[in-house]
């Protein structure tokens, strides 16, 4: 019998607010521990929450771009357990009403493009971080009350890889939209996954299993291959895959039980009497959907259309925001996109991975480049100095121009200089010379070598070349 | 200048703003009161002495340099759930014995804007939980009238101190009658806010859909003074409702008469089991307000009886939750254990009293699942009609009249051993709280031996005024506000 994985993901997305969910503290990834907090976020008699509406601005616009409907009628519900992680031992989350309802994302999987579908999206409020030391649990409550959005998708995916690509869109789309910047390594995004494994053709989905709070990729996927396998061990041995949430070791590479079903906590949600159900007014949606950046792949057929570069580039481009911003940035000081689109794809990211930087840290401004582009298109310099030029301001800073003119790299076009160099190449190299009478046209490539050799790569190629046809065919 | 802890926030304020007395004087005047009576009466928890002298002298120094407000200078008594700011906010509760409020609420920060003076925190049902102050865990407090006999609950220490005139008034409570309650026990005026009305941010919540916070005072104009103080729209709280804040304390004057005001009476608060002398004095009142000018009808309220169901399923499931933060991770009582689940355990075992285990087991049970739908949703279908009832009774009244409590205040001890007995107290009450809308408790005769009866004057949705109008005409026509226990 063969079987496949039902995999469906419960994506944690940390936003991008000035202060907590329900609390005007702040929050600064690596502060002192708690140093932002308030009675509200640590829980003190009294203390009451007031929502925030810039998270729930980001929270309706992250709906927005994956499709979903904002529920016209909202509201909060408390879920109550004990841990010392929240402050209240409830945590104020939406139940039955969230503010996203639906949703639907195309991501390309290998090759081929799939649909997958949203339950719903809820905001909620983040727990605190605890860390535990030799005989003492220790809790940091900076993160307590932060803004957290979850993105609940279907049980609509069947592998490891469906999964990656779906995690890889949703953060691009958050990055595009400004709603979180999904820095995995500082938790602002981290996934439950739940699976489950059936024989192929069986109608119902199998017995699900929930893996908790995973923040890295190549954790996720080696977690869903190792259940999946499990699973299939487990029912093609005729043993059956029992209801529980699991917790993966990276060190071992394997999930294990956290707790069973019996075990399972009874969250006994009821409506939270602090606070008043959401309602967004129509045209506060309508200003927030005029809002709405535009996503990659609105922005690939622009490259493409509008900019003339070929598929491959306008892809490679908007894979990430920050890099094309940048190629944006740049577009405003010059025409020529292909070569902005080649120095961002070649130099560019060859430079950012081998000194291991964001493309926001480089030293070298789109400006820079657009300027950089101008010397070349005007044959000031060649296209090799260009890099040479763009290497040294990307680890120094600088003026193209001023780089040019101070290290003397602007090429000879001047056709007594060339001359002088052409000459000298024919006369010293009869033998290309008479290969290339006797209809070798490569040939002239090597005096075309001497040439630049000659002028320490400064001669203009293209004059160097017209020089010596003129000189060999006359 | 003896006798000032006697007398009325509208009077101190007249000797005040005529230079007759400083604020000093009444401070000092109301410490001896609080040394000689105390003792008895067992109303406070923490008197902050020195503290309440540099605020009077502060308030002294403000009238000087010009500040006149009706709530300068006089001293206030709180309930011990109210957060004050560097002070102990115990809710009468073991569990938060060490904790100090690191923030004010925003009650007591409009008290300290308008330059009232803080005296100190008094006794009360630990979490608000109880209706006779019995299930304090930090103290016990007797009526002023009898001191065998029970304040009421469970603002008791808050009703008990100003009948016994160690505090010009006090901040109570309200989540199913715990301001009127002790106030009619107590013979003291006591009113419960429309819900919204005023600020919650600071208040320890029992039932965050259900707790008010309100005055308890000698007077009715003085409940009007002192409500007007503490309204208002707070942003730090989401169910605080803005509306416009009439000027409850000037609409009351020396026209005492009711003319053209229709006052609803309920069949259904007359209920079995009531005590005839406080029929005989509600139903006293209700002719004597006619005699007044106003139009009495009748109305129904057919869901009120079932208020105490819903109210202890409603309240006790709020309260699950709000209670849970009390686990010793962060402050007050904790009792280590080798991991947080037996930490939580002891601590809470050890911390909470039996009524406040009692609710929370309650509440954990409505809202458990395969419960929920049966009771806690159950309740709040109900909870719509009960609000229902007030909306259609109002349209043929201004106001209703009713008891406050079947009873007088009882003996000690005659209730604890029966948690339902003691339920019955709030039946009066809870209906207001479930519905959200405003009432007054007037004091309105006594009985043979000689406790206070408490008549209830209910208002539809922020229509204090009109309550507090009945409640003037009707207390300045007659004496039994001016009646005081002998200590």
């Amino acid at each position: 019998m063969k079987y496949e994985a039902t995999i469906g993901l419960e994506t944690h997305v940390m936003q991008k607010t000035n202060s907590k969910m329900f609390c005007s503290c702040k929050y600064e990834y690596g502060a002192e521990p708690n140093t932002h907090v308030c009675p509200t976020c640590l829980g003190y008699p009294g203390a009451l929450p007031v929502m925030n509406e810039m998270a729930i601005e980001l929270c309706c616009k992250a709906g927005m771009l994956l499709g979903c409907e904002i529920n016209p009628y909202s509201k909060w519900d408390r879920k109550n357990y004990f841990y010392p992680d929240m402050a209240k031992n409830y945590q104020i989350t939406q139940a039955d009403e969230p503010l996203c309802i639906g949703g639907q994302v195309e991501v390309e999987v290998e090759g081929e493009m799939k649909t997958f579908t949203l339950e719903r999206i809820h905001q909620e409020e983040n727990a605190a971080k605890n860390t535990h030391v030799a005989g003492a649990s220790l809790v940091d409550y900076n993160r307590a009350g932060t803004a957290l959005m979850e993105i609940v998708s279907n049980p609509c995916m069947s592998s490891a890889e469906d999964a990656l690509a779906y995690m890889a869109y949703v953060k691009q789309i958050m990055q595009y939209g400004g709603i979180s910047n999904c820095d995995q390594e500082k938790g602002q995004m981290r996934s439950d996954v739940n699976i489950s494994v059936r024989p192929i053709g069986q109608k119902e989905l199998g017995e699900k299993v929930e893996i908790k709070n995973m923040n890295s990729f190549a954790f996720i996927k080696d977690a869903i291959e190792y259940e999946i396998d499990r699973q299939t061990t487990l029912l093609e041995s005729g043993g059956s895959v029992v209801q529980e949430t699991r917790g993966y070791d990276p060190d071992r590479g394997e999930t294990f039980t956290q707790r069973t079903k019996e075990n399972a906590h009874d969250y006994r949600y009821f409506p939270e009497p602090d606070l008043m159900p959401v309602q967004v007014p129509e045209e506060q949606l309508k200003q927030w959907r005029s809002e709405l950046p535009e996503l990659p792949a609105q922005r690939q057929v622009r490259y493409v259309e509008q900019l003339g570069l070929p598929e491959y580039d306008a892809g490679v481009l908007t894979a990430d925001m920050a890099t094309s911003d940048w190629f944006e940035q740049a577009m405003q000081h010059t025409k020529n996109a292909k070569a902005v689109s080649n120095f961002i794809m070649g130099e560019m990211m060859r430079l950012l991975s081998e000194q291991n930087v964001e493309i926001s840290e480089s030293k070298l401004t789109p400006e820079n480049l657009a300027e950089i582009i101008e010397l070349i298109d005007a044959k000031i310099i060649s296209t090799g100095a260009g890099k040479q030029v763009f290497e040294m301001i990307f680890n120094e800073g600088g003026e193209p121009k001023i780089i040019v003119e101070e290290k003397g790299m602007a090429q000879v076009s001047d056709d007594s200089a060339l001359e002088g160099w052409a000459d000298e190449a024919i006369a010293s190299n009869p033998q290309p010379v008479e290969e290339y009478k006797a209809g070798n046209p490569a040939s002239i490539n090597f005096l075309m070598g001497q040439v630049m050799k000659a002028s320490r790569g400064k001669a203009n190629p293209g004059a160097v070349m017209q020089m010596l046809k003129q000189k060999l065919d006359a | 200048m003896a006798e000032l802890h006697k007398l009325t926030i509208t009077e101190l304020s007249e000797k005040l703003s005529a230079g007759e007395c400083t604020s000093v004087d009444i401070v000092t005047d109301i410490l001896s009161s609080i040394d000689a009576r105390d003792g008895a009466v067992g109303a406070y928890l923490t008197v902050d002495r020195d503290d309440a002298l540099d605020q009077a002298k502060m308030a002294d120094e403000a009238r000087t340099a010009g500040k006149a407000s009706p709530m300068l200078g006089i001293p206030v008594a709180i309930k011990d759930l109210l957060n004050v700011k560097g002070q102990p906010c115990t809710c009468s509760s073991k569990v938060l014995e060490g904790y100090t409020a690191p923030y004010d609420a925003t009650v007591i920060a409009k008290l300290r804007e308008a330059g009232a003076v803080l005296l100190g925190r008094v006794n009360m049902d630990e979490f608000a939980m109880g209706s006779s102050t019995e299930n304090a865990a930090l103290g016990k407090t007797s009526n002023p009238w009898n001191l065998d006999h029970v304040p009421g609950g469970s603002s008791g220490g808050s009703a008990a101190c100003v009948a016994a005139d160690e505090a010009i008034a006090s901040l109570g409570s309200d989540t199913g009658g715990s301001i009127r309650q002790p106030a009619a026990f107590c013979g003291s005026v006591g009113m419960k806010p429309t819900y919204g009305r005023v600020s919650r941010y600071g208040l320890t919540a029992f039932a965050s859909s259900l707790d008010q916070i309100g005055p308890i005072t000698k007077t009715v104009k003085d409940s009007a003074i002192l409500l007007e103080t503490l309204c208002g729209l707070d942003p730090m709280d989401s169910s605080s409702i803005d509306v416009e804040v009439p000027a409850l304390g000037e609409q009351l004057t020396d026209d005492t008469s009711l003319e053209g005001m229709k006052l609803g009476l309920p069949k259904e608060y007359f209920v079995e089991g009531m005590d005839p002398e406080v029929e005989k004095a509600v139903r006293d009142a209700v002719e004597h307000c006619k005699s007044l000018g106003a139009e009495i009808v009748d109305v129904s309220l057919p869901n009120a009886k079932y208020a105490i169901a819903v109210y202890y399923i409603i309240a006790t499931a709020e309260a699950s939750a709000n209670l849970a933060r009390f686990d010793g991770i962060r402050y007050g009582m904790r009792l280590d254990g080798k991991d947080p689940a037996e930490l939580y355990a002891k601590t809470r075992s050890a911390g909470f009293g039996q009524e406040v285990k009692r609710r929370i087991i309650l509440g954990t049970y409505v809202l458990s699942s395969g419960y929920y739908d049966a009771y806690y949703l159950k309740a709040q279908k109900v909870r719509t009609l009960i609000r229902s009832d007030f909306t259609e009774a109002f349209k043929t009244c201004d106001a209703i009249l009713s008891p406050v409590t079947p009873t007088a205040a009882y003996k000690k001890g005659e209730k604890t051993d029966d948690p339902l007995k003691m339920y019955l107290d709030d039946i009066l009450t809870t209906p207001v709280n479930l519905a959200g809308n405003c009432a007054l408790s007037v004091p309105c005769g006594f009985t043979s031996a000689g406790m206070p009866i408490g008549l209830q004057i209910i208002g539809d949705d922020f229509q204090e005024e009109t309550i507090l109008k009945v409640g003037h005409a009707y207390e300045q026509t007659t004496e039994w506000h001016k009646e005081r226990p002998s200590l």
